[in-house]
């Protein structure tokens, strides 16, 4: 805020800009106005100059071995068509001494002679700046021979006066035209960009806390753009608030209960006489201290899942690879070690576009609860159904129940919230992690048994 | 040491030109000095002079009289940067005050007054015309009467032809040689070259006599000593106050001038002359002028003459031809054929 060039609004950039387009346009073509101005005027004053010289040079006669000129009348109404300049003339004989000039005592040094008809030129009379031409009639006679020039020479109100008056015919149009066309622009820049005062006035009306998305119709495509991206933007950290407002409130609720009955069961076994009670009330409390630990492990391990869909890049996952990473697990085995525990993944790989951790975390849950709580053999796998990337977990027994299975979507299970070994928290996570990389969850039950699937579009980049 | 006494040569030898001059006049008391030269009658213009004295009493104006091409002479020679330059200058031979400004002799001045003047009376604001004189033909009354006035040059001709007894030695005008004005008129008529030839031709034929000075010709016509005058400025035919004395304006075509005013680019006292400028210009001084005679004020079938009969002689660039050495040399050549140079007793 406090670097000026930064406080220039667009509207006065825009239209500074378009003001120096049109003033660097102004002085271009006034230039050119004021060139060809001159032109015109040098070559209508040339020519009258070039006539009236050679209106003298053929008034020029041989008379008894001499030359004489009696001085046309006309060329001097020809040059009085300048009416305000003064004129020399001199007719110089081949020596180059006047026959006649206006003023014995005045010469004006004339370019040497060449074949050209006419020869232009500048030079001073008197002071004042002013154009000569000289014209050469050549004479053979019998008792005259050369050449007699003529030089007539004019100075340059005229021509002056002729160039202004040009000019100013074609610059005040111009000028008019400059004004109207910045009427126009300010008209222009000022309607383009409306609708961004439109946008500014709702940024600056619109309460610090409010992230829902803002109106992106009507408005012009580069806005869009850039609209669409702070929506974006906007819908990211609402999400991120949304999660860590969950997180918080999952935990509190989460560990209320367990917390609660740990000190119950830690104050019996203080208040406990009887050494055996006191022990099996120890037993009951370390129980409850390593569930506690696992429902901790969870609820953090769906809060990084959260966050990972959220703003991890999405990269090429090869769900085999995910499948054979979860049953390498230590922790599945160890969670139901006597269980048969089967891999079924074909040749091709199964790639898809997202987070392997994520993955990883959402097979693991379900491949926790076919192992805790369905019939074994449980078989985990991937491959391509019908065109989609499926990760699987099957066991044989007959799945949870319905009304578990029909909140599967849930942020996590209330019913079984208060048991800490709640699948609540796992299937939400499983559900997240399908909607965070555009999937879904699919279960199948039939004769064969329980099917947990997650089912995503497949990417063929890479397969 | 020589060059001192060159320079007291010179001088010496400036006062000595001032007999070119042919009256000096001084008008107003006041502490500036105004120097005017003219060739007109200090008796013609003196009572527009003295009006001017008396609205600009700080002025002392002197008035100089001069013939025409000993006053261009000078004011070439001024404007060359010899002598004391003139204030103003006004002068009946105009082609030389177009010549003196094409030369860059002028000072230029710009005022509603001079920008009202149409351009025929008026050069480049540097030359302006005054007055509006007719170049008329004066006769005697008592020796010409009724159908015998010549009313055109066309009756002049016929008159010379079937009379040349009588006119005999008794038709005069300027000798263009001496009179700047005769030069003038005489380069005008050349220009309408069928009357012209056939005008000299006559006069050559009647022995008429080129001689100088307005005044002189007027009071012959007034003596009867000469019938007609041709081309003189009637200006003077008005002022000489004689009854004998008649004018035509020539119906085939009349001469119109307009004598020139112009203030010399070393003038002294270049404010001085552009109030006595403005002041020439005002309906007051014009009404003396008319007064004068110096302003004709002509109006289409009051003289029998129409429009296109008046022959303005223009102030433009157009007279430095009646300047030109060479040309001069062949009018004056053909002057001299027909006239016998003769001296008026």
């Amino acid at each position: 805020m406090t670097d000026p060039p930064m406080m220039q609004s667009l509207t006065a950039r825009v239209f500074g800009t378009v003001f120096a387009i049109l003033v660097l346009g102004g002085v271009l073509v006034a230039v050119s106005i004021f060139w060809n101005g001159r032109q015109a005027a040098r070559q209508s004053y040339d020519r009258i100059l070039f006539g009236a010289a050679s209106d003298i040079a053929e008034s020029i006669r041989i008379q008894q071995g001499k030359p004489l000129v009696d001085l046309p009348v006309s060329a001097f109404e020809l040059l009085a068509q300048a009416p305000e300049d003064r004129i020399y003339y001199a007719i110089l004989d081949p020596g180059r001494d006047p026959i006649t000039s206006v003023d014995a005592r005045q010469t004006i040094e004339p370019p040497p002679r060449s074949a050209e008809p006419a020869r232009f030129f500048d030079a001073e009379l008197d002071g004042e700046p002013a154009r000569f031409v000289q014209v050469t009639r050549r004479f053979t006679e019998r008792d005259f021979s050369g050449a007699v020039d003529v030089i007539v020479g004019q100075t340059l109100r005229a021509r002056q006066a002729m160039t202004t008056e040009l000019m100013l015919n074609a610059l005040l149009p111009m000028a008019a035209a400059g004004i109207l066309l910045m009427a126009i622009a300010a008209f222009v820049v000022r309607s383009a960009l409306r609708p961004l005062d439109a946008l500014v006035s709702d940024l600056t009306g619109r309460d610090p806390y409010d992230l829902t998305p803002m109106p992106t119709d009507k408005l012009p495509r580069e806005l869009q753009v850039m609209l669409s991206a702070m929506n974006r933007f906007m819908a990211r950290l609402d999400g991120q608030i949304e999660a860590m407002r969950n997180l918080i409130s999952d935990t509190a609720h989460q560990l209320r209960t367990p917390v609660a009955a740990i000190q119950v069961h830690a104050e019996s076994a203080t208040a406990e006489k009887d050494e055996a009670a006191r022990h099996r009330a120890l037993d009951r409390l370390l129980l409850r201290t390593s569930s506690l630990g696992k429902l901790l492990d969870q609820l953090l391990s769906r809060a990084l899942v959260v966050h990972r869909t959220d703003s991890v890049a999405r990269t090429p996952v090869d769900l085999r690879e995910v499948a054979l990473e979860v049953m390498d697990r230590d922790d599945s085995l160890a969670l139901a070690p006597d269980k048969e525990l089967r891999l079924v993944i074909g040749e091709k790989p199964v790639i898809v576009l997202a987070d392997a951790f994520s993955l990883q975390e959402a097979a693991r849950n379900l491949l926790g609860n076919a192992l805790k709580y369905g019939k074994p053999p449980v078989s985990i796998g991937a491959g391509q159904e019908n065109g989609k990337a499926v990760l699987w977990v099957h066991d044989c027994g007959t799945g949870p129940a319905d009304d578990v299975i029909a909140r599967l979507g849930d942020r996590f299970n209330r019913s079984t919230g208060s048991r800490e070994n709640s699948t609540g928290i796992g299937l939400s996570i499983v559900s997240s992690v399908a909607a965070a990389f555009a999937g879904r969850v699919t279960i199948t039950q039939d004769e064969t048994g329980f099917r947990a699937a997650l089912v995503f579009p497949s990417s063929q980049a890479h397969s | 040491m020589i060059r001192y006494l060159l320079a007291f040569l010179v001088a010496m030898s400036t006062p000595d030109r001032a007999p070119a001059q042919e009256a000096v006049t001084r008008i107003g008391a006041g502490a500036t000095q105004v120097l005017l030269r003219s060739t007109t009658d200090i008796g013609i213009l003196r009572p527009v002079i003295e009006r001017f004295a008396d609205l600009n009493p700080d002025l002392a104006i002197t008035y100089e009289q001069w013939g025409s091409n000993t006053l261009f002479e000078r004011s070439r020679d001024d404007c060359r940067g010899s002598g004391t330059q003139a204030d103003a200058i006004l002068s009946s031979a105009v082609q030389q005050m177009v010549w003196l400004v094409n030369a860059a002799c002028a000072h230029p001045h710009r005022s509603t007054a001079t920008l009202a003047l149409p351009a025929i009376r008026r050069w480049r604001d540097e030359l302006w015309g005054i007055t509006i004189e007719p170049a008329v033909i004066a006769y005697n009354r008592t020796l010409l009467q009724g159908d015998d006035i010549p009313r055109s040059r066309f009756a002049l001709l016929d008159a010379m032809r079937t009379r040349p007894r009588f006119f005999r030695n008794r038709i005069a005008t300027y000798d263009i040689a001496e009179s700047g004005l005769g030069y003038l008129f005489a380069h005008s008529d050349s220009l309408e070259a069928t009357t012209f030839g056939a005008l000299l031709e006559g006069f050559s034929r009647v022995d008429a006599v080129a001689t100088c000075c307005s005044a002189e010709i007027i009071a012959g016509v007034a003596e009867g000593r000469y019938v007609i005058a041709y081309n003189v400025l009637g200006s003077y035919v008005l002022n000489s106050g004689s009854a004998e004395v008649g004018l035509i304006m020539p119906e085939d075509y009349t001469l119109l001038l307009s004598r020139a005013y112009m203030i010399p680019r070393g003038a002294a006292a270049k404010a001085e002359a552009i109030r006595l400028l403005e002041f020439l210009l005002t309906p007051e001084a014009r009404t003396l002028l008319s007064r004068a005679g110096l302003f004709f004020e002509f109006e289409v079938g009051e003289t029998g003459l129409s429009g296109s009969a008046l022959r303005f002689i223009p102030l433009s660039p157009t007279l430095l031809v009646a300047r030109d050495a060479n040309r001069r040399n062949l009018l004056l050549d053909f002057w001299n054929d027909t006239f016998q140079r003769n001296v008026s007793p």
